[in-house]
């Protein structure tokens, strides 16, 4: 085998630690190893955790095609050129793609950089719990998040909540989740607000004229024009009339349904054409991604379940109770806005930080439903709730599923 | 009541929607709430009326055996996998946690000719024992079947036999010099110890006792929990028997019984007279079992359905009668039953074991007829497949089986040999690839769905080790109310009264080697488990 001489040729020796683990990352991820079973079964699964880390990967696929594309469509939006969805294609998917990699990069870069730090430090081999968060995490930002934020948010969410602990398998909060919890606490103006969620507002009210870098002008401009389209104009611009940038939630909450539908229709809802996170808005692609989960029983269908029931009633209380503007928003509408269905599939979903039992499913996925509702519409500060839900349930997981535990223990020793 | 959180949750939806409607409300839709009101009210009174009826056959001292008395069909009966018909009115049942694993290779009714001559008696098989017996015999003694070959030095009146007649040849040393052998090359004709004859219908237990352990058949015998040689002062609440083998490529017990019926009647008849309470057979429900099994006398047969680990005699125990701390069970297999037999039945200690020659490497997969100890390479001899030149030799099971090398001996409780490739070499993107024909229970390796194809696996880990992360996988395998990740989180912990408590008495290593096979961290189950068991052993 070619390639395999290639390898070992190459391999570091043993006495440099960090060089040989980052070897062994990239090793292990182009050759499964060649171990075989001693002293147990003695035919494994083909299922490993690699394997499984990847389908979630695939499975978000779809998320990040659109977002990458939604990023440019909502700029081109607020400055009032390219309204049409399919308009100027080329120009928003690559201004897409010019926000969204530069955040894929450093997320993955920093993060892994981390783990092959620490698993160099402790002797083993990097694991791969990071490809989903690394995957995650730019999903979860919002477009224009400053490189060095999301740095120091990355590199808080692996060496605090994830390596301190033990590494994959052993962290007790969503490593996503507190990454970008991390940027809600430090630096809440970057992430909250009407003016984040669409790439290039703030800039362009600044300097009353969009913000491209050189490599928007030099480089993309040129190939753009060889090819005949359009291209990215400097010149001066203001925002499009009435644009403010708000997001379905920040709207629903000052003045209910009804301010929503003023701007945003149910269809461009659904279908997530609307100010966001970046991976949060499109239901249909997570819905497919939830469902690629399912049917490669990678995800639990009870967590899923459970929180879209809680969510639910959490609503259909607030619909009776009725006193905010937010709490009258039809039940079934509050799932057409914000982060749900992101949240339901991808992140309560994460089975380290999730409960372990399947009674525990039941109840932890149900609670995140509720109090994040809750969270959701009471909240005066920051219209979405499913973040701090999950990471508080997050902490009592073990609860819940003490709870099966004793139950199972006392029935065995009862009986005894 | 059974159904508290569906009412809960119907009432809820049904009785808030009202009031949240209540300003948009058209006619249709208040219709639609009262028509889901009427059906919650209904469902309400179905409960009352169930739970009063059951209250009722309760205080009548009626039994409630399989709901009879209840007016909605549990969940259980609907989810499950119905009966089979002609096992109408005996217990039956129906598991569906499991997955069973298709192997090419799995034996074929037919005998194999034999090559076996050397056999040998290993003390490790014997669980609790100390690792240096002592000897009865030395190298270059003649010994027939059924002569002393050494003893447990707390446990003297426990007597190991040799299996064969022949010349001990070898006696070979371990480590920190524990015997792990004792190697018989054995005569053409086979010369047997005859034995007193007792009646074993008319003799008190504690005479059956001695009889069984001086002659040899006591080892036979296996405790639970801890699988260990049955003690001696403890008399066993139940005696069971598995009598089919659900693991991959496992011989066919109505297949091995065959001209054999009478030891095995004659060994379920002993064994009745061992225990206080009952001899339980497991048998298959799924298709045609031997009547000898199924008509049984002095024993209660239960039939189970479904996929592996149905034959695992440790998941029939959970579900005809679970073990706790109310003292221990005995378990043995098929052809040990027929050994004790025939002790009486024949006056000697026969212990003919009908072996499976099994697996993906094995040219011509059938039985062979032979002793108890035999030697692994002389099994296998000139039955390899051509292009298996790097193979793993098994005393078991693919399982829970053990690694032999071909001068080694099958285990004392084993009859079957498996033979498939060793995997260690390096695949590209092996972790990554949809098309891998690998055994698996996900759907991630989409070959695995025709789960009728017969598969050659190798024993790469596909995988390295990792700390627990998914959870939920070791239930959907392993038929037992037992939480087995949390388990092991507690036994690595060596935390004693969770792990009693959540169920580590009720197991032995075949019981977690599925939940091993299917785990994605690749984790050493049956060896945490076993270090858990010797752990709590050492606390007793």
């Amino acid at each position: 085998m070619a390639l395999i001489d290639l390898f070992k040729k190459i391999e570091p020796s043993k006495d440099k630690r960090l060089l040989h683990t980052a070897y062994d990352a990239v090793f292990t991820f182009a050759f499964a190893p060649n171990e075989v079973t001693k002293n147990g079964v003695h035919i494994r699964d083909a299922v490993d955790l690699k394997r499984t880390m990847f389908q979630v990967v695939i499975a978000l696929q779809l998320c990040y095609l659109f977002g990458t594309y939604n990023i440019g469509h909502q700029h081109f939006k607020a400055i009032g050129m390219y309204p049409d969805l399919f308009q100027a294609f080329h120009l928003k998917l690559f201004y897409g793609l010019t926000k969204l990699l530069p955040l894929f990069i450093v997320t993955n870069v920093v993060g892994l950089g981390i783990e092959i730090f620490y698993a160099a430090k402790k002797g083993h081999s990097v694991e791969e719990g990071y490809l989903v968060t690394g995957a995650l995490i730019p999903l979860i930002m919002p477009p224009d998040l400053p490189l060095w934020m999301l740095a120091l948010s990355v590199a808080f969410a692996v060496i605090l909540g994830k390596e301190a602990f033990g590494g994959t398998g052993m962290n007790i909060w969503n490593i996503a989740l507190l990454s970008r919890v991390f940027v809600f606490f430090a630096y809440p103006l970057e992430i909250s607000g009407d003016e984040v969620w669409v790439s290039g507002i703030e800039s362009t009210k600044a300097l009353s004229a969009v913000d491209y870098n050189w490599f928007h002008l030099n480089v993309l401009n040129p190939i753009f024009g060889w090819f005949g389209g359009s291209q990215f104009d400097t010149a001066s611009r203001v925002l499009a009339d009435g644009f403010t940038g708000a997001t379905p939630l920040s709207l629903a909450y000052n003045g209910g349904w009804s301010a929503v539908t003023e701007h945003y229709s149910t269809s461009q809802m659904f279908w997530g054409t609307i100010p966001g996170s970046i991976g949060e808005t499109s239901k249909p692609f997570i819905l497919f991604g939830a469902i690629y989960l399912l049917v490669m029983r990678i995800g639990s269908w009870r967590i899923m379940l459970s929180m879209f029931i809680g969510a639910a009633i959490c609503a259909l209380l607030m619909n009776a109770w009725g006193v905010t503007p937010f709490m009258t928003v039809p039940w079934y509408y509050q799932f057409y806005m914000g982060s749900f269905f992101f949240a339901m599939a991808f992140m309560a979903t994460d089975p380290v930080t999730a409960a372990g039992t399947s009674r525990g499913k039941l109840l932890y996925g149900f609670f995140i439903g509720f109090v994040g509702m809750i969270i959701r519409v009471i909240n005066p500060a920051y219209p979405e709730g499913w973040m701090l839900s999950i990471l508080l349930f997050n902490t009592f997981a073990p609860l819940f599923d003490h709870s099966v535990l004793q139950k199972n223990m006392a029935k065995r020793l009862k009986s005894a | 009541m059974k159904y508290k959180l569906p009412i809960l949750v119907a009432c809820s939806l049904a009785s808030v929607s009202c009031f949240g409607q209540s300003g948009a409300g058209s006619t249709s839709f208040v219709g639609i709430l009262l028509i889901v009101a009427a059906l919650v009210a209904v469902f309400v009174l179905l409960l009352i009326a169930d739970s009063i009826m059951r209250v009722e056959a309760k205080s009548q001292g009626l039994e409630d055996k399989e709901e009879q008395f209840s007016l909605m069909p549990s969940l259980a009966s609907i989810f499950s996998k119905k009966k089979p018909d002609h096992l109408v009115g005996k217990p039956v049942h129906m598991l569906s946690a499991g997955h069973d694993i298709v192997l090419e290779g799995a034996p074929e009714n037919k005998m194999l000719a034999s090559d076996v001559t050397t056999y040998a008696v290993q003390p490790s098989n014997f669980r609790g024992i100390f690792p240096i017996p002592k000897l009865h015999v030395e190298v270059g003694d003649d010994v027939k079947a059924g002569d002393p070959l050494f003893y447990n030095k707390s446990t003297e009146h426990i007597k190991y036999v040799a299996p064969v007649s022949g010349e001990i040849v070898e006696i070979n040393r371990g480590a920190k010099r524990s015997i792990a052998e004792v190697v018989i090359l054995a005569d053409k004709e086979q010369r047997f110890t005859e034995l007193p004859a007792l009646d074993y219908t008319k003799a008190e237990r504690s005479e059956l006792v001695a009889f069984l352990q001086t002659h040899g058949a006591w080892p036979l015998l296996r405790q639970r929990p801890y699988d260990i040689v049955a003690d001696t002062e403890e008399t066993p609440r139940d005696i069971f028997i598995s009598t089919f083998d659900s693991a991959p490529a496992a011989p066919d017990s109505s297949f091995l019984i065959q001209g054999r019926e009478k030891d095995f009647q004659a060994g379920i008849n002993v064994l009745a007279r061992l225990t206080d309470g009952k001899v339980y057979l497991g048998a298959k429900a799924d298709e045609a079992v031997s009547s000898v099994f199924t008509d049984a006398q002095n024993a209660e047969v239960h039939f189970f359905g479904g996929s592996h680990p149905i034959g695992n005699v440790g998941t029939q125990i959970h579900h005809i009668k679970p073990i706790g701390r109310d003292g221990v069970v005995w378990t043995l297999g098929v052809q040990e039953v027929m050994t004790i037999g025939s002790l009486f039945t024949q006056r000697k200690y026969d212990a003919s074991r009908v072996v499976a020659v099994t697996g993906p490497c094995v040219a011509d997969a059938g039985y062979i007829k032979t002793y108890i100890g035999a030697r692994v390479g002389d099994l296998i001899k000139g039955n390899l497949q051509e292009g298996c030149d790097n193979v793993r030799l098994i005393s078991g099971d693919v399982l829970s089986g053990q690694e032999k090398s071909a001068e080694e001996y099958l285990n004392f409780h084993d009859d079957q040999v498996t033979v498939l490739e060793e995997g260690d070499s390096y695949e590209l993107f092996g972790w990554l690839s949809p098309f891998a024909v690998k055994p698996s229970v996900s759907p991630m390796v989409p070959s695995s769905i025709f789960s009728d194809v017969a598969l050659a696996p190798n024993t790469n880990t596909n995988g390295e080790r990792r700390a627990f992360v998914i959870t939920g996988q070791y239930e959907k395998v392993m038929p037992m109310d037992i939480l087995l990740q949390h388990l092991m989180k507690a036994t690595m912990a060596n935390d004693i009264e969770r792990m009693e408590g959540l169920g580590i008495l009720e197991i032995i290593e075949e019981d977690v080697a599925l939940p091993e096979f299917v785990c994605t961290s690749k984790m050493p189950l049956q060896e945490i488990l076993r270090d858990g068991l010797d752990y709590m052993r050492e606390q007793d």
